[in-house]
């Protein structure tokens, strides 16, 4: 049996983390608002570039840039984990890395060699565990303010060009979380390189006008084909962002409930001990009174 | 004018104009071109640029674009921008101090930082934008 003055402290300490738990639900609860306004407002350009990509790739046909039409084989895979910097987000981050190493396992067990870049410190945290020799490179996001993640897309995808052009991998996939809503987020693996035109994306209906291409459609494909890599790692890590925030609220309003339920059983606790140690102080002032 | 061009302009961070305009004028990489109602279906790249929007013969508004696409088809014409600023809204000296602070953040990294490449572009579109605030 603790003694009160354990309880009291127990009680205490008990309520200033409910306190801490209470404040991070509130301030992701206010991030989570921005985040969600950003990846809306990033949607427009995305689905806009995906049609104009999807219009000229079908009108490209099988022959394209290397970036459209891929290497001739599948090698070497590169996986790209996109995980939060920071952690106490429920299982935000162990759900991604869970579908990274089903991803590498299975790419493992096919004879492939696999190559691992990380974006964000968790993911690189829990692969390191077993896939730390596959490890290329890095990226921190831990630096960014707000939700401006334009400069980070754009290295990435420049990392991401750079390397598929020197040969160094034939397929790269990102695995990320979707943002479904505030409630779910779907962990997702999706292949950037080589390019998929977007399946399901309008197709715009030209009548009988033919598309005039200002230069070349080669040449058109080969500049927007970066950019639309660019566009979708961009897109992944302002989803990323949003259900991070998204993840942490709910896991600080379970936390901050289960504190409060926690405090009232130990109140009870504490008021049973309490009152059992007036009981027997009564019954020694009144034992000792009959003994009189 | 009675038939309307539907105009949007994207960039990747939003939106920033959609609405009906008589006259679009942007910069092409093979020339600039200028785009009107019923317009034939055409794609092109852009370079950095001032993007005009007319509205009868006079000037509504000019966007300075960085990079992207222009696509016209019978829905309208939609530009994508990699970075676009209305010049309306933007003063000399703000830009300057930008150009400024990119320098000190380029010169802060290391040689074979990949973020050089996008701050050396940053520049270049910052001192473009500064060249067409000056006309």
């Amino acid at each position: 049996m603790p003694s009160l003055k354990d309880l009291k402290n127990r009680i205490a300490s008990v309520k200033s983390t409910q306190k801490i738990t209470k404040a991070m639900q509130l301030v992701a609860a206010a991030k989570l608002k921005r985040a969600q306004d950003a990846a809306t407002a990033a949607r427009p350009y995305a689905e806009r570039m995906a049609a104009v990509l999807a219009n000229l790739a079908s009108s490209a046909g099988g022959s394209g840039p290397k970036l459209l039409a891929g290497t001739g084989k599948s090698d070497v895979h590169l996986v790209v984990v996109m995980t939060a910097e920071r952690g106490l987000a429920g299982g935000f981050n162990a759900y991604v890395v869970k579908l990274a190493r089903q991803k590498i396992q299975s790419l493992i067990a096919e004879g492939k060699t696999v190559k691992v870049m990380t974006i964000g410190k968790k993911g690189r945290e829990q692969l390191s565990r077993d896939h730390a020799n596959l490890f290329t490179s890095h990226v921190n996001l831990s630096d960014i303010k707000g939700n401006d993640f334009s400069e980070s897309a754009i290295a990435v995808g420049h990392m991401l060009t750079k390397g598929y052009d020197a040969g160094e991998f034939d397929v790269a996939t990102l695995i990320y979380s979707q943002f479904k809503n505030v409630l779910s987020q779907v962990p997702t693996a999706q292949q950037l390189i080589p390019a998929k035109a977007p399946e399901g994306a309008p197709v715009i209906d030209l009548g009988c006008a033919i598309y005039t291409y200002e230069p070349d459609e080669g040449a058109l494909l080969e500049a927007l084909l970066p950019r639309y890599i660019n566009t979708q790692i961009l897109s992944a890590m302002l989803e990323s962002s949003a259900g991070e925030q998204a993840s942490r609220m709910t896991a600080m309003d379970n936390a901050t409930r289960n504190a409060k339920d926690l405090i009232k059983a130990l109140n009870l606790k504490y008021n049973r001990a309490r009152q059992a140690q007036i009981t027997k102080e009564l019954i020694e002032i009144i034992s000792g009174a009959e003994a009189l | 004018m009675a038939d309307k061009l539907h105009f949007s302009l994207v960039s990747p961070a939003r939106e920033l104009f959609s609405g009906e305009v008589d006259h679009v004028i942007a910069p092409g990489t093979d020339g600039e071109f200028g785009v009107l109602a019923h317009h034939a279906p055409f794609m092109t790249t852009l370079k950095n640029g001032v993007v005009r929007v007319l509205e009868g013969d006079t000037v509504k508004m000019r966007i300075f674009v960085r990079g992207g696409f222009a696509d016209v088809t019978s829905a309208g014409l939609t530009i994508l921008a990699e970075e676009a600023r209305n010049l309306n809204d933007i003063k000399a000296d703000d830009v300057d101090a930008e150009i400024e602070a990119t320098r000190l953040k380029l010169l802060a990294l290391d040689k074979d930082d990949t973020k050089q490449f996008t701050l050396q572009e940053h520049i270049a579109y910052l001192e473009g934008l500064r060249g067409a605030l000056a006309n």
